[in-house]
């Protein structure tokens, strides 16, 4: 750059034993004090608590807690599900998302444009909001619970059940999924289809030694993205369910703010558990990736 | 030719699929009457009417409202000059901030509720069933996203040759901040803000467990009035739609 001498010749003005008009360092740190104050008290301390408070019981004893959840089949179902709603939810919004990502990187600009302006506006509908829309479609006088009955088809749609909640999970994650998958879609070239061809390969054949394998790592981490997501997801549940149906997250948010027990240990225990699949999730995520690269 | 009528017709379908919630809402909230038949009986601005008159849906807006305003103020004040500082004199320090910034991220809402509910709810720091704590919690929810897009445009800039001709002119560092670099963070900046908007005002898990009643935000008061006709309930989720739908628009326009 032939920017620098200049900025050499300035920078040797400017430290000039003269009072510098530029910050001194303790002065610029004051500017990220404020910063990290909001993490500390907002993200930090409250994280603390939780990891300290999940290994304090009454009794004093350590795993308490701990040995509670594990011991109870009620707390073990709400891992059972909130892991199926997520696994299926993940799963399915990902076959959606797939070919969908695939036509989204390969529409003219324009249309592009507006489907990733759209899909952002929709991602917007999640929530308390979302699981309201899906009342009014499919719950008891849902206007498609009706046709389907008219046409005799169903006799009645179970919407307030882990069907219905797979399916409100899958509709959130779909476009959360869009926007993290189609840049990688733009990455593979137009032409590796026709240089497949012609060396023979049938569009199978591309998509299974070609295509595939460079979207891997991309798939591989939307997936974990939105498993996560899903498993920490609350207000959709709650909203349809009020609380009602068994999921991590409804339980650890009954334990604290609920009407009966308060048990705000057993809380942080569950919570810990929680973070702790999560972490493990990634981490299996990371090793798949570090061993493809490897070989 | 073939190619392209395929792409769009999967596009369409995908489009299709996500807007039916969505226009199913649209007609249930305008239909007078749509109970036991396919199609609703009647069509009416009565729910809207309603809602737009009732002012409990008008302290509950204009609580949200000023939560997320409140947010976006104190957010914007606190990481401009944290991300200037950082890539005026500590470069080093942004890799370490693109890792710090995300730590509110990897914790589910639910999970720091527990920690938050215990520690501030008594005691000299008492923030629980106020806005304030609100305004902490969403101030670490859009801290990545405001931040990111003031780093990459801090990143593009020529901060340093900026900032030595400003000293060279006269000004000191805060005033050069203020008059030459804070106009070119400007597109970046309120960019970022209005697609933080739209997605605090969809947030609900903070502001019903921290707050709940106290301190009635949107979300919280469609949630509370689900009991009554779903119709009005319609209604709240439409005009919050479209609320966020112009802020997204509003976004795209200031980001260009």
């Amino acid at each position: 750059m032939d920017s620098s001498l200049s900025t050499c010749q300035l920078s040797a003005l400017t430290s000039q034993p003269r009072r510098g008009p530029r910050w001194r360092h303790w002065q610029a740190s004051l500017a990220l004090l404020p910063l990290m104050v909001m993490l500390l008290v907002f993200c930090l301390a409250p994280m603390g608590w939780v990891i300290v408070n999940s290994v304090h019981s009454e009794d004093g004893n350590t795993l308490a807690n701990f040995r509670e959840i594990l011991g109870s089949p009620f707390y073990l179902q709400a891992f059972v599900s909130s892991i199926r709603i997520s696994l299926y939810s993940s799963v399915i919004g990902l076959l959606i998302v797939l070919p969908g990502a695939a036509s989204l990187a390969r529409v003219p600009g324009r249309l592009q444009n507006i489907a990733v302006a759209f899909t952002n506006m929709t991602s917007n509908l999640a929530g308390v909001p979302l699981a309201f829309a899906f009342i009014i479609i499919l719950g008891t006088n849902g206007a498609l619970t009706l046709l389907l009955r008219h046409a005799g088809l169903i006799d009645d749609l179970q919407l307030y059940s882990s069907n219905g909640l797979i399916l409100i999970y899958s509709y959130f994650q779909i476009p959360l999924g869009l926007l993290l998958l189609y840049p990688a879609f733009s990455q593979l070239n137009d032409d590796w289809p026709d240089a497949a061809a012609l060396l023979g390969a049938s569009p199978g054949q591309y998509w299974r030694h070609v295509g595939l394998p460079v979207l891997a790592p991309a798939v591989c981490g939307t997936f974990v993205l939105l498993f996560a997501n899903a498993m920490g997801a609350y207000a959709s549940a709650y909203a349809l369910t009020t609380g009602n149906y068994n999921l991590v997250t409804v339980r650890i948010a009954s334990l604290v703010s609920g009407d009966i027990f308060l048990e705000p240990n057993l809380a942080a225990a569950l919570s810990v558990m929680l973070m702790a699949l999560l972490i493990l999730v990634t981490a299996v995520n990371q090793w798949l990736l570090r061993r493809s690269h490897a070989q | 030719m073939r190619n392209e009528m395929y792409h769009r017709s999967v596009i369409s379908l995908l489009g299709l699929f996500l807007a039916l919630p969505v226009a199913a809402t649209l007609l249930y909230s305008l239909s007078s009457e749509w109970g036991a038949t396919m199609l609703p009986s009647g069509l009416t601005f009565n729910w809207y009417l309603q809602l737009w008159n009732d002012p409990r849906f008008l302290t509950a807006f204009g609580h949200s409202l000023l939560v997320c305003l409140g947010t976006l103020l104190v957010s914007a004040l606190i990481i401009v000059p944290a991300a200037f500082v950082t890539f005026y004199r500590f470069p080093w320090l942004n890799r370490w901030m693109n890792i710090i910034i995300l730590m509110p991220f990897a914790v589910p809402p639910v999970v720091s509720s527990v920690g938050l509910l215990q520690l501030y709810s008594h005691g000299p720091l008492t923030l629980v069933g106020t806005p304030w704590v609100l305004i902490g919690c969403y101030f670490t929810i859009v801290l990545p996203f405001i931040y990111r897009a003031l780093a990459n445009t801090l990143g593009a800039m020529n901060l340093r040759d900026l900032m030595d001709a400003a000293h060279l002119l006269g000004a000191d560092t805060p005033r050069a901040l203020v008059s030459v670099i804070l106009p070119n963070l400007k597109p970046a900046l309120m960019a970022s803000l209005f697609l933080s908007f739209s997605f605090l005002l969809g947030e609900f898990v903070f502001a019903n467990m921290l707050v709940g009643t106290h301190f009635e935000t949107l979300q919280v008061y469609l949630y509370n009035v689900r009991q009554t006709s779903g119709h009005f309930t319609s209604a709240v989720v439409m005009s919050y739609f479209l609320f966020t739908l112009a802020l997204t628009w509003l976004a795209a326009r200031l980001g260009k």
